[in-house]
């Protein structure tokens, strides 16, 4: 046990405002070229002056001492930093790093979103035999790709422990958009306690973390507000099901501070720029845990890119960002700004933080976080049926998302579902097209030591920003929005359908898909040069980032051909979605949760393309 | 761009040498080994071989924890008294080796209603787990054994039950045993708490009669400073019951004791 898991919430305080002195507290490394040049300028994370550049790099993986909390520790790094240094290649060069591992215990980078030959993805036991103390394993692969992504270990806990860093490829053709200016924005989540502790915790109680639950007190208010008849029946629906709407992240700001490229909210990462300027950001959620809110107060953010592919430019206000995803944006600050980064945790039990400023040291106001979201009925997998979620309907019917291109599978159009029936759940049921295939799986699924929970029925959220994101007066940013600039590769229709619940028993801290761990479960098997349809149904009351390693998942939003193409894709809880695989690398792959701990216990598949 | 680059190269070169057009094409069949494993099905694919054994996932560790629950001094009119009651468990999501033990030191310095038990324990649904094995009653008072049989978990509601049947060459035995966590806040803590036993039969070298025997039930306020400590205050009742109580009263002990409690509740 880990004495600093100790101290509670008290600490919490401390964490945020004392000083988190790490290694680049003091390095700001601000840029100092002229606003003039267009060549883009990169912050990195790491107070190195300059990302990386070229196609050769030795990467030696080894501990570094830290300090973010006010605790000195020992993080794993890369060359002597955490976050890893920015890597910056060039679309169309052949890459080759030489990882040299001086941990005592074996290591791996595995390269987040690119596309690789098989035996180059770095996940041990799949792609290669992992990196033995005092070994060096040589990386080399062509880069047939552009975009933001990043790199982590695939061993172990490695990643929450700092084994983490940014990588850009820049196009051959140049950017579509154009930018001054030029961020990796790092968001993750640090813990001084052991992350081996942090499981062991769950795994005895699963509400370890949660410090923000429903108490005596909250349901006197409750009672005032909604009345006691409403009151007692919610409680009693919740407690029916031994589930609790507060459980919103596993792990929360009670042991995390949340950092952006490595710094905590206190030592306030900044990047300058000049007013007028357009400045790319580019946002990569490197968290073992942790979905986050950004949003950047006075300032619109234009969606730029999703998982290193261009989208039609969307602006907007806020967007959330789950583990393992990146979205590149582009602001452009007319007054001097300091402009306030703002990365709250869903559960809102702390935040990132960071500041663009035309000069060092200034600092913005920083936002009170938003209320933290409750989990509904909807996110029980029980369709829209509730009132929170009856809205969270409503606003779909509004939304720009295109019915046309709905699985054939049956994802739920609410489009053409009025708010009457919706309203009138056993009309609801009867009226649903997907609801055959749904208690299809139903049929199929019990629940049991390893499955709390199965949606009844799983709905399309894809047009819903997001627990806690709802009505909240600011443009948030939906999958539903996001457009390919180019249609597709592949035009083939999907030859079949895999379906996979994404489950999970909270109460144990077990989760894998269909009910089964990692090692209780059959690969999945895909035939090289195939064309298929994965369909999620999450019965879990958490999202779930699932990223398919080495493909691409091409998500049917509603955008036609010009699908965005993803590696990782966060599933609400209670959703139905589906998304197109092209199995054109053969080999074996990973695929699993993004969520670290959640992998680890089991959700994980291994995928044999062949 | 990145697309149209995997699909003019990577997908292109992938689908030009391996499917047949429409993609419908179908898995080679990996000949099973030759010999007893006979077709399970005729194109049962390879199993996967991960390089050097290596799992890329750990989902079967083995998982240790300890839990005192109760380990508490009791005032009552009559002086002190000390009690214990704990569990600890080691091993997988399914099957573990699951130790339970409690006593009290009563008002007279002996200790007593010491039971002692080491059960398999195999998670059965969502919330409840079967557990088997034996239960000593090892104190100041004469050592039996019993065969036990039982389920725990969590009820619906967030009820904490646990019910176990008990055997023995001297008849059967039954306890149940129930809490419930009050969030006065998300650190204060009410928790009722309650444990009965029954017998078969009687026991008078142990005080246990007929029926229901004996109850001890508790009403504690902990706060849980952190999670893995927390001081609490209570108050419990303890009782004997229809024979169990002639007993005690033969034997001039107290049938009934009401006490002011202060212990902590731990677990690591
Ligand atoms: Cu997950």
């Amino acid at each position: 046990m880990s004495i600093r898991s100790l101290t509670g919430r008290g600490a919490i305080t401390r964490r945020r405002f004392v000083i988190g002195t790490g290694l680049w507290g003091a390095a700001l490394a601000v840029p100092q070229r002229s606003a003039g040049a267009y060549a883009p300028v990169y912050t990195p994370a790491s107070g190195r002056p300059d990302p990386l550049p070229g196609t050769r790099f030795d990467l030696t993986v080894g501990s570094v001492p830290v300090n973010i909390t006010g605790a000195r520790m020992h993080a794993v790094g890369v060359n002597g930093s955490t976050p890893a240094p920015i890597l910056r290649w060039r679309q169309g060069d052949t890459v080759e790093l030489n990882v040299t591992n001086r941990l005592d215990e074996p290591s791996s980078i595995h390269w987040h979103g690119i596309r690789v030959p098989a035996d180059m993805d770095g996940v041990p036991g799949l792609s290669f035999g992992g990196i033995a103390p005092g070994d060096t394993f040589t990386y080399r692969f062509p880069l047939h790709q552009s975009g933001t992504y990043w790199y982590h270990s695939h061993s172990g806990f490695q990643e929450q422990t700092g084994l983490y860093g940014a990588l850009i490829i820049d196009p051959r053709d140049g950017y579509a958009q154009h930018f001054d200016r030029d961020y990796v924005m790092v968001l993750s989540d640090w813990t001084d306690v052991d992350p081996e502790d942090i499981v062991s915790n769950l795994k005895f109680q699963s509400d370890y973390y949660n410090f923000r639950q429903r108490t005596v007190d909250t349901f006197f208010r409750d009672a005032h507000r909604q009345g006691l008849g409403a009151t007692i029946r919610d409680r009693l629906q919740w407690g029916a099901m031994n589930m609790a709407p507060t459980d919103i992240l596993d792990v929360s700001g009670i042991i995390y501070t949340y950092l952006i490229n490595g710094q905590s909210p206190a030592a306030n990462w900044t990047g300058l720029f000049r007013p007028g300027e357009r400045i790319r950001l580019r946002f990569i959620n490197a968290s073992a845990m942790t979905l986050f809110d950004v949003r950047i107060p006075g300032l619109t953010m234009t969606v730029v890119q999703a998982d290193g592919n261009d989208v039609e430019p969307i602006p907007v206000d806020e967007f959330r960002i789950g583990p393992a995803e990146t979205y590149d944006v582009i602001v452009e600050p007319t007054a001097d700004g300091p402009y306030t980064v703002f990365a709250q945790a869903e559960d809102r039990t702390g935040y990132a933080r960071g500041t663009l400023a035309t000069r060092p040291g200034l600092a913005g106001p920083v936002p009170p976080m938003d209320p933290r979201p409750l989990r509904t009925m909807t996110d029980m997998g029980m369709g829209n049926m509730d009132m929170k979620g009856g809205m969270a309907g409503m606003e779909m019917g509004s939304s720009p998302g295109k019915p046309g291109e709905a699985p054939a599978s049956g994802g739920m159009d609410m489009d053409h579902m009025d708010m009457k029936e919706a309203n009138r759940p056993g009309a609801a049921a009867m009226d649903m097209p997907g609801m055959a295939a749904a208690s299809r799986h139903k049929t199929e699924l019990k629940p049991g030591v390893a499955v709390q929970s199965v949606a009844m029925m799983p709905i399309n959220r894809l047009a819903e920003p997001g627990d806690g994101l709802e009505n909240n007066g600011r443009r948030v940013l939906t999958y539903a929005d996001l457009q390919a600039t180019i249609s597709g590769a592949d035009p083939r229709p999907p030859s079949r359908e895999i379906t996979l619940h994404l489950t999970g028993n909270m109460e144990r801290f077990i989760w894998g898909f269909d009910g089964k761990k990692f090692s209780e479960a059959e690969p999945i098997r895909l035939t090289l040069g195939e064309r298929v349809r994965f369909v999620l149904i999450n019965d879990t009351m958490m999202e779930h980032p699932i990223h398919l390693h080495g493909l691409w998942s091409e998500l049917e939003n509603g955008q036609g051909e010009c699908r965005p193409y993803k590696h990782t894709i966060t599933v609400k809880p209670g959703e139905r979605l589906s998304y197109l695989v092209t199995a054109d690398e053969p080999g074996l792959w990973a695929y699993h949760c993004h969520l670290l701990y959640h992998m680890e216990v089991g959700m994980f598949r291994t995928v044999v393309v062949s | 761009m990145i697309r149209g680059l995997i699909g003019g190269t990577v997908l292109a070169a992938g689908l030009a040498t391996t499917v047949p057009g429409t993609g419908r094409a179908q898995s080679v069949p990996a000949r099973q080994s030759e010999g007893t494993q006979e077709a399970q099905t005729a194109s049962a694919p390879a199993p996967v071989v991960y390089i050097n054994g290596i799992q890329p996932v750990m989902d079967h560790n083995i998982y240790m924890h300890a839990l005192l629950d109760q380990f508490e001094a009791r005032f009552g009119a009559d002086g002190g008294q000390f009690r214990y009651d704990g569990q600890a468990w080691f091993g997988t999501d399914y099957d573990k080796l699951w130790l339970k033990s409690e006593g009290t030191v009563g008002t007279n310095g002996k200790f007593g209603d010491g039971d002692h038990e080491a059960l398999y324990d195999r998670a059965i649904s969502r919330y409840f787990d079967v557990q088997t094995g034996v239960r000593l009653d090892i104190d100041n008072g004469p050592t039996r054994a019993w065969g036990a049989i039982g389920v725990e978990g969590l009820a619906l509601y967030f009820f904490n039950v646990e019910a176990t049947a008990y055997f023995s060459d001297r008849g059967a035995a039954g306890r149940l045993q129930g809490s419930y966590d009050i969030l006065l806040t998300n650190r204060l803590i009410l928790q009722p708490q309650v444990e009965m036993n029954f017998y078969s039969a009687s026991d008078r070298a142990r005080g246990v009669g007929t029926g229901l025997s004996d109850i001890d039930t508790g009403l504690r306020l902990r706060y849980e400073w952190h999670r893995k400590f927390a001081p609490y205050i209570g108050v419990s009742y303890s009782g004997t019951f229809g024979q169990a109580a002639d007993m005690a009263r033969s034997r001039h002990e107290r049938v009934q004791d009401l006490n002011f409690t202060f212990g902590i509740r731990t677990w690591f």
